[in-house]
C-alpha cells in the first residue's frame, strides 16, 4: 500500500470558526483558523490545554459541526456552510486521547472490526489480516488478549494498527501519549515513525509536548489560547528517517528554543484566564 | 513496561482449583477467617442465650437456634416441616418457579427495552416518562389491582414480582447504555459501522456490566415482591409458609421459612453473578490484573 | 457557565435565549407530554366497554381515569384521606431516621476498623438476603404493639441498604486523600471528620434514596398485613386495602397515585438535601 499514498490525504482548513452554545451562551472555541496540510505530511498541532485543538480534529473527523468556514480533504468538501457536519468515514481514522479500543473485544477482534463491518473482508479473513498486521507491529503474541490485559503502550499501538488496517488517507491523533511516562513515550514515538516511514500516511497529531511535536513532525502549528487560531507555523527540516539521536542534535535543540517562547506566551494567557477546559 | 521483549515468557496465573487452594492457604494465615468464625459464633451465642439460655422477656416468645436447627434436621418434625418432609420442598419449588418465571419475563422484556431506550433517543423520549410515572408507586400498592386484573392465585403473584423486577432491569440497562463512552461510538462509526453493528458490537457488550449489576438487584427485588405477594394472597410458597405458620402459632416453622428464603435469595444472586462473569471475560480478566 | 462567557471573547453573534424558551423548544419534553397523554387516553378507551364494544382483557377490569378523577375530587376533602397520608409519612420517616442513625455509624465502623468488620460483617451478610417483609410475622411476635413491629421492619428494610452503601463508599475513598491529610498533621479524629465522612456522603445519599423507596414499600406492607384498625391505625396501605375490601376500585387507584406522589416527594427531598450538603458536587 505504500506506493500511491503520497498523493492523497491533503487537508485544507479554510477560515474555520466554531462557536459552542452551552445554555445559550456563545463560547468561541476556534476563530477564523486556516491551515493547509499537504498529502503525506506529519502536521503537529501544539497549544495550551483546552484551546480548541480538539475542536479542529472534531471538525475533520465529523464528530461536531463547524459554525463557519470549510474543510476539504483532497479537494473534496468535508464540511462547510452547506453541510455543517462532516460525515464520519474510514478515510479519516482517529486515535483517541483516552484510547477507544473496545474493551469487550480482543486486540485481534478490534483490529478486524473495521474491514468486517465495512463488508470488505469476511470475519475470519479479517482476523487473519489483523493477526498479520499485529505481528508486523510487534504485537503478534498478544492478539488474543483483551485491551484491559495489556499495557497502555501496547493498547495504543494496537489502536494505531486498527486504524491502519482500513488504509486511511489521514490519521488523526488526539494527544495519544499524554498519560505515558517519557520512556514509554520514546518507544511509542519510534514505533509511530516506523509506521509513517512505511505508509507515508498523512498525520494530524495534537499534542502539548513541544519536543514530541518537533521530533515527529514535518511542520508544527502553534495555536493561540481560546478562541484559537494559528499563531505560528514552524518548519522542521530534520531529515527522515529520524532516530533517537535526533533529539540531541543541535538543529533539534534550536527548533525547540525557537518554538518554546511562542508556546509559553500562550500558556500563560490560558493559565491566567483559568477557564475549565471544554470537552 | 513490559512491551519491549518480555512478552514470550509470561507468568501464567494459577487457575481453577489450584488457585482456590492457594487463596485458602494464604487466607488461613491471616486473622480474618478466625475472626469471622468468632463473629458468627458470637451472634449465635447471643441469640441462644437471650432466647433459650436466660429466656429474657419478649425474646422467650421466639424460637431459639437449637430448637430451629433440631427441627430443621429432624426426620420426624414436631411441627410438620423439615428438610425431610416433601411439603417443605413443595413451598421452595413453588417460590423458585415463580421467581424463575417472573425474573425470566422481566429480563426478556426489560433488557431489550432498556437497550432500545438507550439506543434510540426518540423511543426513549416516548417511553421513559411513562416508566418514571409508574415507578414511584410501590409494588405492594399494586396488589389489589393485580388480584382484580388477573384471575386465580398464580398470575397476580407472578405479575407483581415481574413488575418490580422489570423497572429495575430496564433502568439499569438504560443506565448501562448511557455509561458507554462516546469515543466508542465515534470509533465504531469511523470504522464504518452501520446502525445494527453499533447496536450489537457496542451497545450490547458495553451495557453488559450495568445490566448484570441491575439483574442482581432485580432478582433481589423479585424475591422481595414475591414474598409480599405470597403473604397477602396465594397458597404455597415460602412467603405463604411464613404467614401460615404465624397464624398457626408454629413459630419454629416460621423461622425455618425465613432462613430458607435467605438462602434461596442469596443463591439466586450468586447464580446471576456467575452467569455475568462467564459472559464478561474481558472485564473479569482486567479486574483480576488490577488485583480486585 | 456565566463566568466562562464573560471571560472569553464572546462571539460576534451573542444571541441569548431564555431558559424557559429553550425548555419549550425541547423536543423531548413534548414527546414526553404526548406519551403521557397517550397513556391516559389508552387507559380510558380500553377500560370502557362503551368505546370498544368488548371487554378488553386486564385493563377492562379497572375503572377509567375519568372515574378515578371523580373519586379523587370526592375524597380530597375527607380528613381521613389526609390522616392516612400523615400516618404513613410519619411511619416512613421514623423508620428511615432510625435506620440512618444506626446504619451510618455502623457502616462507618465496619469500614474503618478491620476487627469490627471481620467480626460483625458475616452475621450481617447472613441476615441480609432475608427479604424485609419476611420479618413481619416474627416482628409482630416479638414486639408488644403492632406499631412497634411495623417500625422495626421499616427500620430493617432501610438499614441493610444504608449500611452496604456507607461501607462501600467509605472503602472506596482514595488512599491518597488520607495520606495527604496525615502528612499535613491530621489526627485520627480529623481524618474521620474531614476526609472519611465527606468522602462517604455521596454514598450515604445514594443509600438513603434507595432506602427511602424500600421504606415506603415496607410501611405499606405492614399497614396492609396488620390490617390497620385498632392499634395499627390507618395509613395509606390500609386505605388501599380497605377500599379494595369495600369494592371501590377507583378509590384503590387514588390510593396508589397518592402513594406514588408521596414516595416521589420524599425521594426528591432526600436528593435536595444531598445537593445542599455537597456543594462540591454541584458543578457536575
Amino acid at each position: 500500500m505504500s506506493d500511491s499514498v503520497n498523493s492523497r490525504g491533503a487537508i485544507s482548513i479554510r477560515n474555520l470558526t466554531k462557536i459552542y452554545d452551552p445554555d445559550g451562551v456563545n463560547v468561541m472555541a476556534v476563530d477564523n483558523c486556516s491551515l493547509e496540510i499537504a498529502a503525506g505530511e506529519v502536521c503537529m498541532i501544539v497549544g495550551p490545554s483546552g484551546c480548541g485543538k480538539t475542536t479542529l480534529l472534531n471538525g475533520i473527523a465529523g464528530f461536531h459541526s463547524v459554525t463557519e468556514g470549510e474543510i476539504y480533504l483532497d479537494d473534496e468538501l468535508l464540511c462547510g456552510p452547506s453541510k455543517p457536519k462532516a460525515e464520519q468515514g474510514a478515510d479519516r481514522m482517529v486515535v483517541f486521547q483516552h484510547g477507544a479500543l473496545f474493551p469487550w473485544k480482543t486486540l485481534a477482534e478490534n483490529v478486524a472490526y473495521g474491514p468486517m463491518v465495512q463488508g470488505v473482508l469476511k470475519k475470519n479473513e479479517a482476523l487473519e489480516k489483523a493477526g498479520h498486521m499485529l505481528a508486523e507491529a510487534g504485537l503478534g503474541d498478544v492478539g488474543h488478549k483483551y485491551p484491559g490485559e495489556v499495557s497502555s503502550g501496547m493498547a495504543r499501538r494496537a489502536e494505531i494498527v486498527r486504524a491502519l488496517i482500513n488504509d486511511p488517507k489521514v490519521l488523526l491523533l488526539d494527544e495519544p501519549y499524554r498519560a505515558m511516562d517519557s520512556l514509554t513515550k520514546s518507544i511509542m514515538h519510534e514505533a509511530l515513525l516506523e509506521v509513517y516511514d512505511r505508509t507515508k500516511v498523512t498525520i494530524f497529531f495534537i499534542t502539548h509536548d513541544l519536543e514530541e511535536a518537533i521530533f515527529l513532525g514535518d511542520r508544527v502549528a502553534i495555536m493561540t489560547t481560546r478562541p484559537a487560531t494559528i499563531k505560528k507555523i514552524v518548519d522542521v527540516k530534520i531529515p527522515r528517517p529520524r532516530s533517537y539521536e535526533t533529539l540531541s542534535s543541535e538543529e533539534f535543540r534550536k527548533l525547540v528554543d525557537e518554538t518554546k517562547e511562542a508556546v509559553h506566551e500562550e500558556a500563560i494567557k490560558a493559565f491566567e484566564a483559568g477557564e475549565r477546559e471544554l470537552a | 513496561m513490559s512491551e519491549t521483549n518480555l512478552t514470550p515468557a509470561r507468568i501464567e496465573r494459577p487457575t481453577g482449583l489450584a488457585m482456590t487452594m492457594h487463596n485458602w492457604k494464604t487466607a488461613l494465615k491471616t486473622q480474618t477467617p478466625y475472626l469471622m468464625t468468632f463473629g458468627i459464633a458470637l451472634w449465635l451465642g447471643a441469640y441462644y442465650l437471650f432466647v433459650e439460655g436466660w429466656e429474657l422477656p419478649r425474646f422467650n416468645k421466639l424460637p431459639g437456634p437449637v430448637e430451629v436447627i433440631t427441627e430443621w434436621l429432624n426426620p420426624d418434625p414436631d411441627w410438620g416441616m423439615s428438610l425431610f418432609t416433601p411439603e417443605y420442598y413443595d413451598h421452595v419449588v413453588v417460590s423458585c418457579r415463580r421467581i424463575l418465571i417472573s425474573f425470566g419475563i422481566a429480563t426478556g422484556v426489560g433488557v431489550p427495552l432498556g437497550l432500545f431506550m438507550g439506543w434510540s433517543k426518540i423511543f426513549r423520549d416516548y417511553t421513559f416518562p411513562i416508566l418514571e410515572t409508574l415507578r414511584p408507586i410501590p409494588i405492594l400498592a399494586w396488589v389489589p389491582l393485580a388480584i382484580l386484573m388477573f384471575s386465580g392465585f398464580e398470575t397476580p403473584v407472578i405479575f407483581l414480582a415481574t413488575l418490580a423486577s422489570l423497572f429495575v432491569t430496564t433502568l439499569n440497562t438504560l443506565l448501562g447504555v448511557d455509561s458507554i463512552d462516546d469515543d466508542y461510538f465515534r470509533a465504531a462509526k469511523s470504522l464504518g459501522s452501520k446502525k445494527h453493528h453499533i447496536f450489537f458490537h457496542i451497545v450490547v457488550p458495553g451495557a453488559l456490566p450495568f445490566i448484570f449489576t441491575g439483574l442482581q438487584i432485580s432478582v433481589g427485588v423479585a424475591w422481595f415482591s414475591l414474598v409480599a405477594a405470597e403473604m397477602v394472597s396465594g397458597e404455597f410458597g415460602l412467603g405463604y409458609l411464613i404467614v401460615d405458620s404465624y397464624m398457626n402459632i408454629t413459630y419454629v416453622t416460621m423461622v425455618i421459612g425465613m432462613l430458607t428464603l435467605g438462602f434461596t435469595g442469596w443463591a439466586s444472586s450468586v447464580i446471576v453473578r456467575m452467569v455475568g462473569n462467564r459472559m464478561m471475560q474481558w472485564r473479569l480478566r482486567a479486574l483480576a490484573l488490577e488485583g480486585r | 457557565m456565566a463566568d466562562v462567557a464573560q471571560s472569553t471573547n464572546v462571539g460576534t453573534v451573542p444571541v441569548k435565549r431564555s431558559k424557559l424558551m429553550k425548555k419549550l423548544q425541547n423536543k423531548s419534553l413534548w414527546r414526553g407530554v404526548v406519551a403521557l397523554v397517550g397513556f391516559v387516553l389508552f387507559w380510558e378507551v380500553c377500560s370502557q366497554k362503551l368505546y370498544m364494544g368488548v371487554d378488553v382483557p386486564w385493563i377492562g377490569k379497572i375503572p377509567p381515569p375519568t372515574e378515578v378523577y371523580d373519586e379523587w375530587k370526592k375524597i380530597f376533602f375527607w380528613p381521613g384521606y389526609w390522616e392516612s397520608f400523615y400516618l404513613s409519612t410519619a411511619r416512613v420517616f421514623a423508620g428511615f431516621a432510625m435506620a440512618q442513625l444506626i446504619g451510618i455509624p455502623f457502616g462507618l465502623l465496619l469500614a474503618i476498623n478491620r476487627y469490627f468488620r471481620d467480626i460483625f460483617f458475616p452475621p450481617f451478610e447472613v441476615l441480609r438476603p432475608i427479604p424485609p417483609l419476611a420479618w413481619v410475622p416474627a416482628s409482630i411476635v416479638f414486639w408488644p404493639t403492632t406499631e412497634m413491629s411495623i417500625a422495626f421492619v421499616t427500620f430493617l428494610g432501610a438499614f441493610f441498604t444504608i449500611v452496604i452503601n456507607v461501607l462501600g463508599g467509605a472503602r472506596n475513598i482514595d488512599v491518597q486523600y488520607l495520606r495527604a491529610a496525615k502528612s499535613m498533621g491530621a489526627t485520627q479524629w480529623d481524618l474521620f471528620t474531614k476526609v472519611i465522612l465527606p468522602g462517604t456522603l455521596p454514598s450515604i445519599f445514594t443509600g438513603a434514596a434507595v432506602g427511602m423507596g424500600i421504606t415506603w414499600e415496607v410501611v405499606l406492607a405492614g399497614e396492609m398485613l396488620s390490617g390497620g384498625g385498632q392499634q395499627g391505625g390507618g395509613g395509606l396501605g390500609f386505605f388501599i386495602w380497605s377500599s379494595y375490601m369495600g369494592g371501590t376500585v377507583a378509590q384503590v387507584i387514588v390510593g396508589m397515585i397518592s402513594i406514588g406522589i408521596a414516595g416521589y416527594l420524599s425521594s426528591s427531598f432526600i436528593r435536595y438535601i444531598g445537593v445542599v450538603s455537597m456543594p462540591w458536587r454541584r458543578l457536575f
